[in-house]
């Protein structure tokens, strides 16, 4: 397992990542790009230049997640906020995932501060949906721990747990 | 007065008050690590650390946090910052 990012010079950080972690990032990614991708515009041409989406909450729960509601007893302040803003956010989630995609080599990776800013929510965004199908608490790490080797879900939860050590490097390599 | 005036001239509110500020509430979820909540307090606010981690242990030990108040316009702004770093964010009008 690699050791997790560390500062570089100039506000950037990097990391050695060996060719099957470079993999399983690069094949998470891609997931969450694939769900974020098809923006819902309406068919309408001027909503459509305009960025203006769906105003629904995705029935999705890793959507729903993604793309929360701005308005917690307010159900027509949410739509209307969904429907002027859904399309930004996903618009910028998609480019995180894309520079994700673009840097993430086996060997060492050197990102720049902003480069490390999209990996930064682009790694949240793979938890954030990773930690939604396996419907995680904040116990996970001594659930882990538990865990016997042959369970069905211990894959996915080593998985999350990289995930998570990964994020927090980057976050202590960032301050 | 010509036919053309509105029929109802409009009325001085007596509502004083000024408008209550509008809050932006962070909410505990399992997934978003101390670390990176603190983080991204402090990077979307320019908060210090030390308020950021503050906000943040807020989040973890009671559910949620006010992380701003102001105008709404501005706190829809910063709720939609949040939801890009994938902060369970939202707007609520201040009940005080």
């Amino acid at each position: 397992m690699s050791t997790g990012f560390s500062s570089a010079r100039g506000g950037g950080v990097s990391i050695l990542l060996d060719a099957g972690e470079a993999s399983i990032l690069r094949s998470l990614v891609a997931q969450v790009l694939g769900l974020v991708e098809p923006g819902t515009t309406g068919d309408d041409p001027l909503e459509r230049a305009l960025g203006i989406g769906s105003a629904e909450q995705s029935s999705d729960p890793v959507l729903a997640r993604l793309f929360p509601s701005a308005y917690a007893d307010d159900d027509e302040a949410s739509a209307e906020f969904r429907r002027y803003t859904e399309a930004t956010l996903r618009e910028g989630k998609r480019a995180d995932a894309e520079i994700l995609l673009k840097t993430a080599e086996q060997g060492k990776v050197d990102l720049t501060a902003d480069q490390a800013q999209s990996w930064l929510r682009a790694l949240n965004d793979v938890r954030l949906a990773l930690g939604v199908r396996l419907e995680v608490t904040e116990e996970i790490h001594e659930e882990l721990a538990d865990m016997a080797e042959d369970d069905p879900r211990y894959p996915a939860f080593v998985t999350y747990d990289w995930l998570t050590y990964l994020q927090d490097t980057l976050v202590r390599a960032l301050w | 007065m010509g036919s053309t005036a509105p029929a109802e001239v409009e009325r001085p509110s007596t509502d004083v008050r000024p408008d209550l500020p509008w809050l932006t509430i962070v909410w505990n979820d399992p997934v978003n690590l101390m670390s990176y909540v603190t983080y991204v307090l402090q990077t979307v606010f320019g908060y210090p650390k030390a308020k950021a981690e503050k906000l943040m242990l807020d989040v973890h030990h009671k559910g949620k946090a006010v992380v701003a108040s102001g105008a709404r316009e501005e706190m829809e702004r910063d709720v939609q910052i949040l939801h890009s770093y994938g902060l369970w964010a939202t707007v609520q009008r201040d009940s005080a």
